[in-house]
């Protein structure tokens, strides 16, 4: 045990050094911050003078990832959102009336008349006047059922149809609603991403959590609440025929009708159609301007299709009023006066320059495809992750100092190359966060200390056995061989279980628990492989150039 | 010289007392339990949903002026402490704690504007560091999540020293793991401290760390059984915690000091998160050498490792811990 090949002792040396290298830039955090800011700056087209001297601060040939800091830490905000994927059902059940109504006006011999009932959201509800042709209503209805296209929905249909009494009732299908889920979310994170990406932060995180759940964090923002005004809102524009105006909000507006309240008179409301005619998701353009009165206002541009619907029903409805409706509210109900043929308009409402600018910035982003609730938020401030950092870092030295000064007290030489061997572990566990990109946080601060205060276990181990061994009076060889040989078992049940611990806590637990776990486990991993392997290295390389008669451990 | 902080050879007799200690450590899981189901946990918002925000002023606190500033607001029951950290006597900061609103996920920004506003008027120089809110909807299934990671950890832990030793090893060590976590939660029942998601991380390192501890003695015993066949079970068992009693108390003291360093120098955020690590290990380390052999020895363990008879070692079992 004590001759280890050469080879042994070239993958032992190498690897520590790239654990330090990779280690390296967090030494330098603000330069290679910079550098990576300035290197993906400088690929997304900016040029500058002071971006390039950024960029050439650090060379570009050396290792730049580094350990994120966790919200903790740098402060920003924390989002846990809850998408209301029923909402999607209701609008897709909504724009189906148009083709209902059509196929059983085909069937109006055996159907008679029809009309749309009031319904639970999600749910389509025709009566038929001829009850006796209810089966072949329900056939015409179900004719219009698409093939689902995904994994799972093989063979099914999207549209569950069903009777009763008179009624027709359609809902979508369960795989359909399945399908629709996967969508939505998709959609979700998606649109999300957008909006955050537009403000310019760095390294957001945004995650799906379980079946309609994300988890959005955004580092250096200042407080949830201006997270929240930026993707809390829906931002979902709609353009409906107005059918009348009333002041009495809780007057039923009839079976195909919404009634929606006005965004500055909160006296008024409106009946509107509940199909809109068109839709913000056929936007392909919004910028903030002013309208003719020099009042901010949003300009937006439709795409082909949302230009044709636009102008024939402005073409065909030319004095009557139209509602532009955002998230519920009407901003605005102009009287068509022209044909608007080209697919571009303007919204003027009471805003602010603030609000047009936000208003413009969301319509571009899209409209979020489903309400969101907000479950938990987190703001934390920059003061507060700074001061961790700090108290951080000196309880690091001080544990730090603390285990060094101990160990070379208790085992001298011996406890000097396991100092060494710590501080190596430690640059590696750094080397390993930035290499996989993990991010630190303040119990993953805690996890390093006890991570240092652990470390040192296995090389205890170690050196107690050997110990123990030079008591039965063998040569200092073989009492070191014995010890490594007879500790590893100790050494490698112990650090297991622990390890168990570790991965357990970082697949249930979340935010800060894995923050922990993350740290924990690496530290289990380093300190095992610097005690069997480097101190034994350095251990044999020392008995090699002394060749010492006794040792005293 | 070396410092040692154990004799080098010790022969004491870790059954002597066996009576007093393992007695003592029934009636502290005992008293633990009273205390969690008569006094309860002091569970934060992860655990039962609310707001907490954490202020820092200028001018010293006034506990009282706060709290009479946020009562018009009629927000229910709103506790304030002020947070006292040795290490940072020029500290102003408070962490005010706002109950689950009815009906509300979780705290409209009203709410907090409110509040800012209301302390505002107290002191002008107070700012919010720190705004958190939970819903009951999400702190529901964190209490669900975190019960069943400490399930899971002990299963994971009862199954591996399971496969690397006897059953009665790990029905021991397991033991040793309810201890030690059942009265680290008694005292934060006792102490009322603040118990929150990372209180339960702690708890589960407290579980992989006792467990080392346990696992090293083990570890020993199981040679020590294969080398002394003809020795008693109990005099193998006081061999082995002799033997490795020096490694021990060198790992615990290395680890206390890291976490006292963090204790004292880490700030107030994790300082609740750390006494409970700091407890953890003092009990851990505690257990390892009372709890977990004890239980070993009251099942008795197959003594002879080359044949099949599994009977023999029952002899001992009898023996009275």
């Amino acid at each position: 045990m004590l001759n280890i090949p050469l080879w042994k002792r070239v993958v032992i040396v190498g690897l520590v050094a790239l654990g330090l290298l990779f280690a390296m830039p967090n030494a330098f955090y603000s330069r290679v911050e910079g550098h990576n800011d300035a290197v993906a700056a400088i690929e997304g087209g900016a040029e500058s003078p002071e971006l390039t001297a950024m960029e050439g601060a650090w060379p570009g040939w050396l290792p730049s990832s580094l350990v994120n800091l966790g919200l903790d830490l740098r402060g920003g905000a924390h989002l846990l959102a809850e998408v209301h994927l029923e909402d999607v059902y209701a609008s897709r059940i909504d724009a189906l009336w148009p083709e209902v109504r059509d196929a059983l006006r085909d069937q109006r011999a055996t159907v008679g008349t029809i009309r749309q009932q009031n319904s639970a959201p999600g749910e389509l509800r025709v009566r038929i006047s001829n009850p006796e042709g209810i089966a072949a209503a329900v056939q015409a209805v179900q004719a219009l059922a698409q093939p689902i296209v995904s994994l799972t929905g093989v063979g099914e249909r999207d549209l569950a149809v069903r009777s009763e009494g008179a009624d027709v009732v359609v809902t979508l299908s369960e795989a359909e609603q399945l399908a629709t889920d996967q969508r939505t979310m998709q959609q979700t994170l998606e649109i999300i991403r957008r909006r955050v990406d537009e403000v310019g932060t760095r390294e957001p995180t945004i995650q799906r959590q379980g079946n309609d759940r994300v988890l959005i964090q955004v580092p250096g923002i200042g407080s949830a609440e201006e997270l929240k005004a930026l993707i809390g809102t829906t931002a979902q524009l709609t353009f409906h025929p107005v059918v009348s105006q009333t002041r009495d909000g809780s007057q039923d507006p009839g079976g195909r009708n919404v009634i929606y309240p006005d965004l500055e008179d909160p006296e008024l409301f409106y009946i509107l159609e509940r199909t809109p005619v068109v839709t913000g998701e056929e936007l392909t353009d919004a910028q903030p301007s002013f309208d003719q009165n020099g009042l901010p206002a949003v300009n937006f541009r439709f795409n082909v299709s949302g230009a044709r619907k636009f102008g024939d029903y402005t073409a065909e409805n030319i004095g009557s009023p139209f509602a532009i409706v955002l998230d519920g509210e009407v901003i605005s109900a102009p009287v068509i006066r022209d044909h608007i043929p080209g697919g571009s308009g303007i919204i003027s409402g009471n805003f602010t320059v603030e609000e047009s600018t936000q208003l413009a910035v969301l319509l571009r982003a899209g409209a979020l495809p489903a309400e969101l609730t907000f479950l938990e938020e987190r703001t934390i401030g920059p003061e507060l992750g700074q001061d961790s950092i700090d108290a951080g870092k000196i309880a690091c030295i001080v544990a730090f100092a603390g285990v060094l000064v101990f160990m070379a007290l208790s085992y001298g030489w011996f406890g000097i190359l396991a100092n060494i061997a710590l501080i190596l572990n430690v640059g590696m566990i750094f080397g390993l966060l930035s290499m996989i990109g993990a991010t630190l946080t303040l119990p993953g601060i805690a996890g390093i200390v006890l991570t240092i205060g652990m470390a040192v276990d296995a090389n205890v181990l170690i050196f107690e056995r050997i110990r123990e061994e030079l008591k039965s009076a063998k040569g200092p060889a073989r009492a070191i061989e014995l010890g490594y040989e007879r500790a590893q078992s100790a050494i490698v049940d112990a650090n297991i279980t622990t390890f168990l611990t570790a991965v357990i806590l970082f697949v249930m637990g979340s935010g800060p628990v894995r923050g922990f776990a993350v740290t924990l486990g690496l530290g289990i991993l380093t300190s095992v492989f610097t005690a069997i392997f480097v101190t034994r290295l350095m251990v044999v390389i020392w008995m090699e150039r002394r060749r010492p008669k006794t040792i005293e451990v | 010289m070396r410092l040692k902080l154990v004799p080098d050879e010790t022969t004491w007799d870790f059954f002597r007392h066996a009576r007093l200690t393992f007695g003592a450590s029934v009636v502290a899981v005992i008293v633990s339990v009273f205390l969690f189901l008569s006094m309860g946990l002091n569970f934060g918002i992860d655990f039962r949903g609310g707001t907490t925000i954490r202020t820092d002023a200028e001018q010293a606190v006034d506990v009282g002026a706060y709290r009479d500033a946020i009562a018009p607001l009629g927000l229910g029951d709103v506790s304030i402490t002020q947070v006292f950290d040795p290490a940072r006597p020029d500290l102003n900061v408070t962490q005010i704690r706002i109950e689950a609103q009815e009906g509300v996920e979780s705290v409209s920004e009203t709410t907090v504007a409110a509040v800012r506003d209301a302390l505002q008027a107290v002191d002008p120089s107070l700012t919010f560091q720190e705004v958190s809110s939970v819903g009951p909807k999400v702190s529901g299934e964190l209490i669900k999540a975190a019960v069943y990671a400490v399930l899971a950890a002990m299963g994971a832990v009862l199954v591996y020293i399971w496969l690397r030793f006897e059953w009665q090893f790990s029905v021991g060590a397991v033991a040793a793991l309810v201890h030690d976590v059942l009265i680290t939660i008694g005292v934060f029942s006792l102490l009322q401290i603040k118990f929150d998601l990372a209180i339960i991380a702690a708890l589960l390192t407290i579980v992989g760390y006792s467990l080392n501890d346990t696992v090293v003695v083990f570890d020993r015993l199981r040679e020590n059984l294969r080398k002394y066949k003809k020795m008693e079970l109990r005099e193998v068992m006081n061999l082995s915690v002799n033997e490795t009693l020096s490694r021990t108390v060198m790992t615990s003291f290395t680890t206390l000091l890291a976490l006292l360093a963090l204790y004292f120098l880490g700030g107030d955020v994790i300082r609740g998160f750390v006494f409970a690590m700091i407890m953890g290990v003092v009990i851990g380390t505690y257990s390892s050498v009372f709890v977990a052999k004890n239980i070993v020895l009251f099942l008795g363990v197959k003594r002879d490792w080359s044949k099949t008879d599994a009977s023999k070692g029952n002899q001992y079992a009898n023996i009275d811990a």
